[in-house]
């Protein structure tokens, strides 16, 4: 089991954002968190990335224990999320924003070679690797958070609503390309609002709601769910 | 209920903000006014008057410089700024006056040219003065401000005041600076040259400079050289190192600095112990330039230069050494040819015209944030 998640109970302040979830992705897997706005789909990921704690439970990656580790350090361990609204470093360059992702890689020939592979995949981004990241649109935005991710060389990619607010035709672009990373051997869990998209290409999927599971399995047996087709899926 | 005026004359002016453009014209024309009479009067002295403008705004830029670098990181506008160039100021008295630093170079290599030696004495006197500064900043930050990092800005804001007194009135005790003005003794002999239409030479002792022309010592180029390579160093580190774009990276946002590994408390250290070694160096040249050191000595400079950071648009680089050369500008001219005794308060007034016409100051980004 590469990431397994026991009875976490997480609070945002006073708020009980997550109760008793359990969860795991197993290696090389594409898993799928769907659930409704406020769900905790977008907590659970900053949980696993370090910048929430749970207060009880575990969270072990690879048999070691993460769940108190500082986000820093849970980096290092092969763990990198994809934030939600894809936060590019606005005043820093294409190139740059790459560089940071590679930031914990000390490696020069490596990272050389990895923003070459990067850009081979997003050719976008190689045309615009002097511009400002805060220039780029939407579509190329998420392609640099991806390949900004990718930098880090995860065995682990947490994705946060990687389609939000782009066009049809980028979102099947950008899915391709979630698939295609996948089959290169990273894990990834995915975090969607967009759940039919999300289970097309999940191997697994979660149903969140209001903080707890309530539907868990293979993600066609999950799209076949008929309170899933209801809620989330649009009849 | 608002009542609406409906004189169109009122409206109008209301509307156009005549008054208020009227005002910064009529304040505009009077200074382009004195200072090309002063020009056409005397153009040496004027340019004299711009050379010792020149010389105090960029011993200001490498102060602003601190001061805008943590308020980017951190958005704290740290008050004890000002006193960790005092104790660079003081630092260096000490290695100068105790420790010999200045002669070590000249000591070890005795057969290396005077002027060299002098030369590269100076830089180590400002070296040890960086680091001392840079430590004193490095352990200010981890006890006073990181236990704050989440608390409202206006605690760190205090705290930084409390810091500032602190540094003040413990320098103040008897063992250690001592509340007297101490002579401070320059790391080199003062020279002086003139250039002006009777060419150029060194002055000697007892012999007034041909007239019309502009004086300018060692002093004002060691200053001059030393602020602009450290400036260019300083924009090597930000663009250029990995640090640097860390730097910048932590400074727009945190938590995704973080979730791509980035330490981001040890970039703000750094930052902040980056922008005290500039105060550091800032102290040395400020001493050589007016030879006394006293407990106090940060204040003026420190809130002067934290004006200039605001002028150039806190946060931005360049904007911190362009305001503070202004800044320099402004105080000399108006000591010169408005008044002495006013020349603080028309600095500062400059502050309140810049920041009316140009709320983000002269380079402030107009934030265009993307969603």
């Amino acid at each position: 089991m590469m990431l397994e998640i026991e009875k976490i109970n997480v609070y945002y302040g006073a708020i009980h954002a997550l109760t008793d979830i359990s969860y795991n992705v197993k290696e090389g897997e594409i898993v799928a968190l769907i659930g409704a706005n406020g769900a905790g789909k977008s907590t659970s990921l900053k949980t696993l990335s370090g910048i929430l704690h749970p207060m009880n439970g575990s969270i072990r990656f690879l048999e070691e224990e993460i769940s108190t580790k500082a986000a820093e350090d849970i980096v290092s361990k092969g763990i990198i999320h994809v934030p939600e609204g894809r936060k590019i470093f606005a005043p820093l360059t294409v190139m740059e924003n790459l560089e940071m992702g590679a930031y914990l890689q000390n490696d020069k020939d490596q990272i050389a070679c990895d923003i070459r592979g990067v850009f081979e995949r997003f050719p976008r981004l190689k045309e615009r690797q002097n511009q400002l990241g805060g220039t780029l649109s939407g579509g190329e935005q998420q392609m640099l958070a991806i390949a900004r991710g990718l930098m880090a060389r995860p065995k682990l990619m947490l994705l946060d609503e990687p389609s939000m607010g782009l066009a049809p035709v980028l979102v099947e672009q950008i899915f391709e390309i979630i698939q295609e990373i996948n089959k290169q051997g990273t894990s990834i869990l995915l975090v969607e609002q967009n759940a039919k998209m999300a289970l097309s290409i999940a191997n697994r999927a979660y149903v969140l709601e209001t903080g707890s599971i309530v539907l868990e399995g293979d993600a066609k047996e999950v799209m076949e769910n008929s309170s899933v087709i209801q809620a989330y899926l649009g009849g | 209920m608002e009542r609406k005026n409906q004189n169109p004359i009122v409206n109008w002016i209301v509307k156009s903000k005549i008054l208020g453009i009227l005002f910064f014209v009529i304040i505009g024309a009077f200074a382009v006014y004195k200072l090309g009479t002063a020009l056409f009067d005397n153009p040496s002295l004027f340019l004299q008057q711009v050379v010792n403008g020149l010389q105090l705004g960029f011993v200001y830029a490498l102060i602003a410089l601190g001061y805008t670098m943590i308020y980017g990181i951190i958005q704290l506008i740290n008050f004890a700024h000002g006193d960790i160039f005092m104790v660079g100021a003081f630092a260096s008295f000490y290695s100068i006056s105790r420790y010999n630093v200045h002669l070590w170079f000249q000591n070890l290599f005795p057969s290396v040219p005077v002027m060299l030696a002098q030369i590269i004495g100076t830089v180590t006197v400002i070296l040890v003065s960086m680091v001392v500064c840079a430590l004193l900043a490095y352990t200010i930050e981890r006890i006073a401000y990181k236990p704050l990092r989440t608390a409202p800005r206006i605690s760190a804001l205090i705290t930084a005041i409390g810091i500032s007194f602190f540094l003040e009135y413990f320098g103040a005790l008897n063992f250690v600076f001592s509340p007297n003005y101490i002579t401070y003794q320059r790391p080199f002999a003062v020279k002086s040259w003139f250039v002006g239409p009777s060419g150029f030479g060194s002055i000697e002792s007892g012999i007034a400079p041909p007239a019309h022309s502009i004086i300018f010592s060692n002093i004002f180029l060691i200053i001059v050289f030393a602020s602009l390579l450290l400036l260019l160093v300083l924009q090597y580190i930000v663009k250029k190192t990995k640090i640097g774009k860390a730097m910048r990276a932590v400074a727009y946002d945190k938590p995704t600095a973080r979730l791509m590994g980035i330490n981001s408390d040890a970039i703000i250290s750094v930052t902040f112990a980056l922008g005290a070694a500039l105060a550091g160096a800032a102290g040395v040249l400020y001493a050589i330039a007016f030879p006394q050191v006293f407990f106090s000595m940060g204040i003026t400079p420190g809130m002067k230069a934290f004006v200039a950071a605001v002028v150039g648009g806190i946060g931005s680089i360049p904007g911190a050494f362009i305001g503070a050369l202004i800044m320099g500008q402004a105080e000399t001219l108006s000591a010169a040819y408005i008044s002495t005794p006013m020349r603080d308060a028309i600095a500062f007034s400059l502050l309140i015209v810049v920041l009316l016409i140009r709320p983000k100051g002269i380079m402030g980004e107009t934030s265009s944030e993307k969603v």
